[in-house]
């Protein structure tokens, strides 16, 4: 009864058995794949809904590092603030600072207060403009801010600021393109189409690589997210001049505004013309844009 | 003056022969060179969380030293019946305060010169500069800093019956002053009285120890050197805070049974 052959046999059918079972398991581990990535995290395990806030917390502290330590306290005046200017400088995050951020700390109350402030640091610096040596040399010093930042991005991963700010640092001052480029495909990964994170990593490929052709098909993916938004609200709907709307209209002018600037640079005047008058009904400054429409009317005929 | 600098050469063998300063001193080690290999970016000179990591673990190992060894100086004497045996010598139990407090803030200091070499090092091996200067100021305040916190604690270990009562209420009361002692008059500002008053009262007359541990940030990211001038008087300052707890201590001590 024991053939030799059995054993191979017995070891083919194991065989089939897996490869079976596999198949018929990956597709359904495909579609957990989704659901599993929030308690993959691990942060998101052990602080739970907590880590958002504490992602927060490590984003302030890039900022209290972008101010070399000159940075307000919850007992402080903190209208300057209110938005990171670590967010703010990179111009692509909406502004709510109000105030004076050179002199939060107002004049000494009284002269314990006015004594301790030689031991603290007591001006408004940013690291890339050279921090408190004021030597525009160590810009690059803002390399500081980007251990909180990953954290907060670890902490947090559906937080679409902390990819653009890290990515925005690493691509402008520290020359890290790659690196930039990946913490964009991180985000990305885990906010799928999301279309702030395709217009930097469009700008990426446009300012960087100089290739205007992935630039425009990523900006074109963006707009096409952005429309899937709000998929039964109409364009004009979404572009109206409300607070609510401003993030919105915001990355729809943005996007509009690099497209027509890149059918700029490939000499596409139509196809530039058409984007900026897109871009003027989201923006602030339809006038300004409407001059400079007119000025490119005007550039065949004076060819 | 003999007397003194011999019991205060008692105190510092007594730490150097227990494991505090050790254990300490190398979790703050493992614990900044694990941080230190964190890769940020493939960015290697990223070194400021890891200076303001070390300080932070430098300032809560030296208070943890510094109070609980200051702690247990008289309560163990009493319990190991030493006290007076060493009173009955030509040793007078003014001499004996001073001699423990000057044993605990020498040990203290020969403590913070190991964490500051270490931390030196540590910010030197990527930043590849010296601010000598700096970490000396840092260090100085720090020290004197720690003789008020020494001072109070013995002056605790008088008053409060065992030392693990006088040491956490030492703690509480220098983590309250650290954590919000520069702003105690904005917070008496929003209360009614007589609250207001009282906490104002506080605010001025505890020391603000939280001035030496704001220069952190100073080390931290490279800020200029601080006038020597505001360094002397914070200095004399801190040391007046820590004679007049001494004084105290002085006078509990002369009417304690020791018995």
């Amino acid at each position: 009864m024991n053939s030799p052959r059995t054993p191979w046999l017995l070891l083919i059918a194991l065989l089939v058995f897996c490869f079976g079972l596999a198949a018929n398991l990956q597709p359904r581990f495909q579609s957990l794949e989704n659901s599993r990535r929030q308690s993959d995290n691990f942060f998101s395990l052990l602080l739970g809904d907590s880590s958002r806030v504490f992602a927060n917390s490590f984003f302030v502290k890039a900022d209290a590092y972008y101010h070399s330590g000159y940075y307000p306290t919850i007992f402080d005046n903190n209208s300057a603030f209110q938005t990171p200017h670590i967010a703010e400088d990179t111009g692509d995050v909406a502004s709510h600072n109000q105030g004076e951020d050179e002199g939060f700390l107002g004049p000494p109350r009284d002269w314990i207060d006015a004594f301790g402030r030689h031991f603290i640091p007591n001006r408004h610096t940013h690291l890339d403009e050279g921090g408190p040596t004021d030597d525009l040399s160590t810009s690059k010093e803002v390399r500081e801010i980007l251990p909180w930042l990953k954290l907060s991005a670890e902490l947090d991963p559906e937080n679409i600021k902390t990819y653009i700010v890290t990515a925005f640092w690493l691509r402008t001052k520290l020359d890290k393109v790659p690196e930039a480029e990946q913490v964009l495909r991180e985000g990305l990964r885990n906010n799928p189409n999301d279309p702030q994170l395709l217009f930097e990593l469009g700008r990426i490929y446009f300012e960087n690589y100089h290739d205007s052709t992935r630039a425009r098909n990523i900006w074109e993916a963006a707009l096409r997210s952005w429309a899937r938004q709000e998929p039964g609200v109409p364009q004009s709907e979404r572009l109206k001049l409300t607070n609510e709307n401003f993030d919105s209209r915001f990355i729809f002018e943005q996007l509009q505004t690099n497209l027509a600037l890149l059918e700029e640079k490939v000499g596409n005047l139509d196809a530039a013309i058409a984007r900026w008058e897109l871009a003027k009904l989201a923006s602030p400054k339809p006038d300004d844009i409407q001059k400079h429409i007119d000025e490119l009317k005007q550039k065949p005929l004076n060819r | 003056m003999n007397n003194i600098f011999a019991v205060a050469g008692i105190v510092i063998k007594e730490l150097y022969r227990r494991k505090d300063f050790y254990v300490l001193f190398i979790l703050t080690v493992v614990i900044c060179l694990v941080m230190a290999s964190v890769n940020v970016f493939n960015d290697n000179q990223i070194i400021r969380y890891l200076k303001e990591l070390c300080l932070l673990l430098i300032w809560i190992s030296s208070l943890v030293i510094a109070i609980t060894t200051t702690a247990r100086q008289i309560p163990a004497e009493r319990e190991q019946r030493t006290l007076l045996p060493l009173l009955a010598k030509p040793l007078s139990r003014t001499q004996l305060i001073f001699g423990k407090f000057l044993g605990c803030w020498l040990a203290c200091g020969l403590v913070l010169v190991c964490f500051y070499a270490f931390f030196g090092a540590l910010a030197a091996s990527r930043e590849h500069a010296w601010p000598l200067l700096n970490y000396f100021q840092a260090a100085f305040l720090h020290w004197v800093m720690l003789g008020v916190v020494i001072a109070m604690t013995l002056l605790g270990s008088l008053v409060f019956a065992a030392p693990s009562s006088n040491s956490t209420i030492c703690f509480v009361i220098v983590m309250a002053i650290l954590c919000v002692g520069r702003y105690l008059d904005l917070v008496a500002l929003s209360l009614a009285e007589p609250g207001r008053s009282i906490i104002s009262g506080i605010y001025y007359t505890f020391p603000h120890l939280e001035v030496p541990f704001g220069m952190r940030n100073l080390i931290v990211h490279d800020w200029p050197l601080i006038e020597w001038k505001f360094v002397a008087l914070d200095a004399l300052y801190l040391l007046a805070y820590a004679a007049v707890f001494l004084v105290a201590a002085c006078l509990v001590f002369r009417r304690k049974a020791v018995n």
